[in-house]
């Protein structure tokens, strides 16, 4: 146990050396807001929001790369911080297309401002993480609003030319979560871009070392990048989550299936357990539309003169359990085989080599592993 | 695995071959760039093709098709004649040291560049990384299995871990990295043809009765069964009457697709039960529509041999059904009766019948798995295996001796051929084709060629080409790069359309009775 603490808005919080002020915030459940802070990569304070009063200290320090040194004394929601982050907030949702309900200046501005940010995103509606943005959610906790003019200085361009993610300039508040993501994170390399060093939206997000993992998306805390089939069509609101394991390759990763009018439309990946921890690759993320295809089976087929017809369940079991009895009782047990595999669950692999065993009596069990 | 999934990051050195891990197990390939890049760790790749994770290493060994048990067998002579190697833990923890000594003797570094075209200097520069990392980890795939001497070339791996004393040490360890979601888990059950759940051998008196009781049966089978290699023949040759294949698609993956067409067309009775109507099942007799697994619930075993859930998200298409509920009504018609009201009922059937699993039911999973074994209701589970001890007792030094690739290319067939995946599609491509992304991203099949074969061949980027072996024949684009050697050109096999598997080789590994999908020979010409 760590003899070593600090005092936070009054409580006792204990640290071990290395740690900053938000670890042992965290620790002891009191939570400071944060923007470029990304798990699994150093912080670079670069955003500010989680700026905290040291007692003592003539300015505002960042709470995730400041290490908590014994003693200190720290108040996390104190006039002097809100005021500061108020401000910060404001600044980012004045930079760009934010065009969510608590941006706005007079009300013939805003409407003004949204038809042009709507014109621009060739959308109807608000932004496409309306909802799910991490500065909206502060704007909303610090009772902030933007000022955002109806003619932002610069039109930043828009990127769609890949299959799988628009990256948006105009919604990017530079935090630098991407660059940590694809370079710290998946250690990809596709991003160049130091927090700080560039201003929002003037670097070129990923180069072709892009591998469209998507770490990126999960990341950005706003509408920067979005999953191009998701953008404006899945809604948070809309969709149910449900955790599983990817079924692809064998490393198993965990995912929130987002579900949609029973459709799978997006995968995020689970942040809070391993082996992943919230990361993916481009075929857990992307590759789900199979799952709905309209080219699945759904009634079972039986082959007739070279032709395949639908049948009922009954008519096509009855079929092979008459056919599988037959071969068993002319040629014996062994005349059958039972390939099971490597895609389905744990209780389908074990029913199917009971079957083989118990009811046809046979070994002849093997799934494709070797190919 | 014999070490979690978390440790490759912890790993000084990690020895990666036979793995294009970023791109066929992308997020676990992060651990180890992270490692490399974050933490001093040494990346060595031993691979014919220059993958992106070369990128990442420190020393890339380029080893001719095929000799894998040379080179390795180099790092153990350095490793032993410069007494690198872990002596407290060969002592006491394995057999066989002298005899590995002795076979190893003549595979100097000299010797072993000979066979392998790797310089002499990098072999000890491998063996000095591997040998003095403080934790060394070694991850493979099927460019170690899939070959005649597949089994060998693992043996060999484990001997280098071992005399390194990395078996059971954190960050460390031999780690096979499973391309298909629940390989681990399809073994773990007993999909095997010669033991039950949990490895348990049929050939066992006492296992037959353990599960004649269990399933209320008699006359279990005690006959080792035939593996999947062996059925496709025996099919041909008309022993096997009746295939009921789940799930799989041996007509894009098998080695030699034409012969195992061939095969499943001499069945009397197949019985395909997939998601898809795919190239193997429109052979089949009878299609049964399953659920996938958005559809469904149960539990996969991933490649560190961790249990996880899968849940029930949307509901099968049309009247598709779960690959169990099929099995059990089938049973039922032929007189067995099963009763399972979900699936966590049979998974406490397969906790009481399988000792590594007895200690895991789906409420110990809903947050998180559980590495197995998993012996009791309270036990953590296992994430690092043979940590104290061997489970069998001490690890065996195999001494093995290289033996070339069953095919070379000569006169008629003058290129080596290898195949693999890549990031985009996965194995046969039954699912990932479904994506209009990743069909963008790699719409279409391509030989990698180096630009001096090309020339030589008069071929430009983008041109098709014909492929040819000893059993068959494709038509692919050429794609110019320089991924592998000359001499040696490399196709994905994801592709039906051009589908790589109708040029590899069935040659077997004599054990594992896995075939050399990794070395053929073949000829090239431009098309007109
Ligand atoms: S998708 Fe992945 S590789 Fe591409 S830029 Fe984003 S994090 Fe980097
Ligand atoms: S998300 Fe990618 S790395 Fe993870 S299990 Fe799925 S296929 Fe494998």
């Amino acid at each position: 146990m760590s003899s070593q603490s600090i005092l936070i808005n009054g409580r006792t919080a204990p640290f071990e050396t290395g740690e900053s002020i938000l670890d042992a915030a965290k620790k002891i459940g009191i939570e400071i807001p944060t923007l470029c802070f990304l798990k699994r990569a150093m912080p670079t304070g670069v955003c500010g929001i989680c700026a905290v009063e040291v007692e003592g200290a003539s300015d505002l320090v960042t709470a995730c790369n400041t290490p908590a040194s014994q003693g200190m004394v720290i108040r996390t929601e104190s006039p002097k911080v809100v005021a500061r982050r108020r401000s910060l907030i404001k600044k980012l949702l004045s930079s760009g297309n934010h065009n969510c309900a608590v941006c706005g200046t007079g009300s013939g501005e805003w409407e003004r401002f949204q038809a042009l940010v709507q014109g621009r995103d060739n959308a109807q509606e608000l932004c496409p993480v309306w909802g799910d943005c991490e500065l909206q959610n502060l704007a909303f906790l610090y009772q902030v609003q933007g000022e955002n003019t109806p003619e932002p200085a610069q039109e930043f361009p828009k990127v769609e030319i890949n299959p799988f993610i628009v990256r948006d300039y105009a919604r990017c508040i530079g935090c630098g979560r991407c660059a940590q993501a694809c370079n710290s994170v998946q250690v990809n390399d596709a991003i160049n871009y130091v927090p700080g060093e560039a201003k929002a939206g003037e670097f070129p997000l990923a180069n072709e070392d892009c591998v469209f993992c998507g770490e990126c998306i999960q990341a950005c805390p706003v509408g920067a990048l979005v999953e191009k089939n998701a953008r404006y069509t899945v809604r948070p609101w809309e969709t149910k989550k449900v955790r599983t394991t990817c079924s692809y390759c064998g490393v198993g990763c965990q995912l929130w299936l987002h579900i949609k009018d029973n459709r799978v439309v997006k995968v995020t990946g689970v942040e809070e357990v391993g082996p992943n921890w919230g990361s993916l690759c481009v075929k857990g993320r992307f590759g789900f539309h199979f799952v709905g295809h309209e080219q699945r089976l759904t009634k079972p087929l039986i082959k007739e003169n070279g032709k395949f017809r639908e049948a009922s369940w009954d008519e096509a079991l009855d079929l092979v359990a008459k056919k599988l009895g037959e071969i068993r009782d002319a040629h014996g047990s062994d005349a059958f085989g039972l390939l099971t595999s490597a895609r389905v669950t744990n209780e389908e692999n074990y029913i199917a080599q009971k079957f083989a065993r118990a009811v046809i009596k046979t070994n002849n069990v093997d799934h494709c592993a070797r190919l | 695995m014999t070490n979690p999934i978390g440790d490759v990051e912890k790993a000084k050195a990690i020895l990666i071959t036979g793995s294009n891990t970023t791109e066929n197990h992308p997020v676990l390939s992060c651990y180890a760039k992270r490692a490399a890049r974050f933490a001093d760790a040494k990346i060595i790749v031993a691979d014919p093709r220059k993958i992106p994770m070369v990128r990442h290493s420190v020393l890339w060994m380029r080893q001719k098709l095929g000799t894998d048990v040379a080179w390795i067998n180099g790092m153990i002579h350095v490793i032993i004649r410069d007494k690198l190697y872990d002596e407290k833990y060969v002592k006491t923890r394995t057999v066989g040291f002298d005899d590995l000594a002795k076979t190893v003797g003549k595979y100097t570094p000299e010797f072993v560049e000979g066979i392998t075209g790797i310089p002499a200097e990098d072999i000890e520069e491998a063996a000095r990384i591997f040998a003095k990392a403080k934790s060394a980890s070694i991850l493979y795939t099927m460019g170690i299995t899939q070959h005649i001497c597949g089994t060998d070339n693992v043996k060999s791996l484990a001997n280098l871990a071992m005399i390194t004393g990395n078996v059971g040490r954190e960050g460390g360890g031999v780690n096979p990295l499973r391309g298909q979601n629940n390989v681990q888990g399809a073994c773990d059950m007993g999909g095997l043809p010669n033991v039950y759940t949990g490895y348990q051998p049929v050939a066992n008196a006492d296992n037959k009765k353990k599960f004649e009781e269990a399933w209320g049966v008699t006359g279990l089978n005690e006959k080792p069964g035939m593996t999947a290699t062996r059925m496709l023949p025996a099919a041909h040759e008309g022993k096997l009457k009746a295939l009921y294949i789940i799930g799989e698609n041996p007509m894009v993956s098998d080695p030699d697709i034409d012969h195992a067409k061939a095969c499943l067309e001499h069945l009397d009775f197949l019985v395909v039960q997939d998601i898809f109507l795919t190239e193997t099942a429109q052979l089949a007799h009878v299609v049964l529509p399953s659920a996938c697994f958005a559809e469904k619930d149960g539990t996969f075993s991933n490649t560190e041999r961790k249990i996880q859930r899968v849940r029930k998200a949307v509901n099968p298409p049309g009247q598709a059904k779960d690959d169990w509920w099929i099995l059990v009504e089938l049973a039922r018609r032929m007189g067995y009766t099963m009763n399972y009201a979900h699936s966590r009922a049979i998974f406490e059937e397969i906790a009481r019948v399988t000792p590594s699993y007895c200690g895991v039911s789906y409420d110990r999973l809903e947050h998180d798995g559980l590495h197995w074994p998993c012996p009791g209701p309270d036990h953590p589970g296992t994430p690092c295996l043979h940590k104290e001890q061997f489970t069998c007792g001490l690890g065996v030094l195999h001494a093995v001796e290289w033996i070339p690739p069953a095919e070379q290319p000569d006169d008629q067939y003058p290129y080596y051929l290898t195949t693999g995946r890549h990031i985009y599609h996965y194995h046969t491509g039954t699912m990932t084709m479904k994506s209009d992304g990743l069909n963008k991203a790699a719409p279409e099949c391509y030989l990698e060629i180096t630009p001096a074969d090309a020339k030589g061949l008069g071929v430009a980027d983008g041109e098709m080409v014909e492929v040819k072996s000893r059993r068959g024949a494709i038509t692919v684009k050429a794609r110019v790069c320089d991924a592998t050697e000359d001499g040696t050109v490399f196709l994905p096999f994801h592709y039906a359309k051009a589908a790589a598997n109708k040029l590899t080789n069935t040659a077997l590994d004599p054990i594992a009775a896995i075939p050399e999908l990794k070395v053929c020979a073949v000829s090239i010409s431009k098309t007109a």
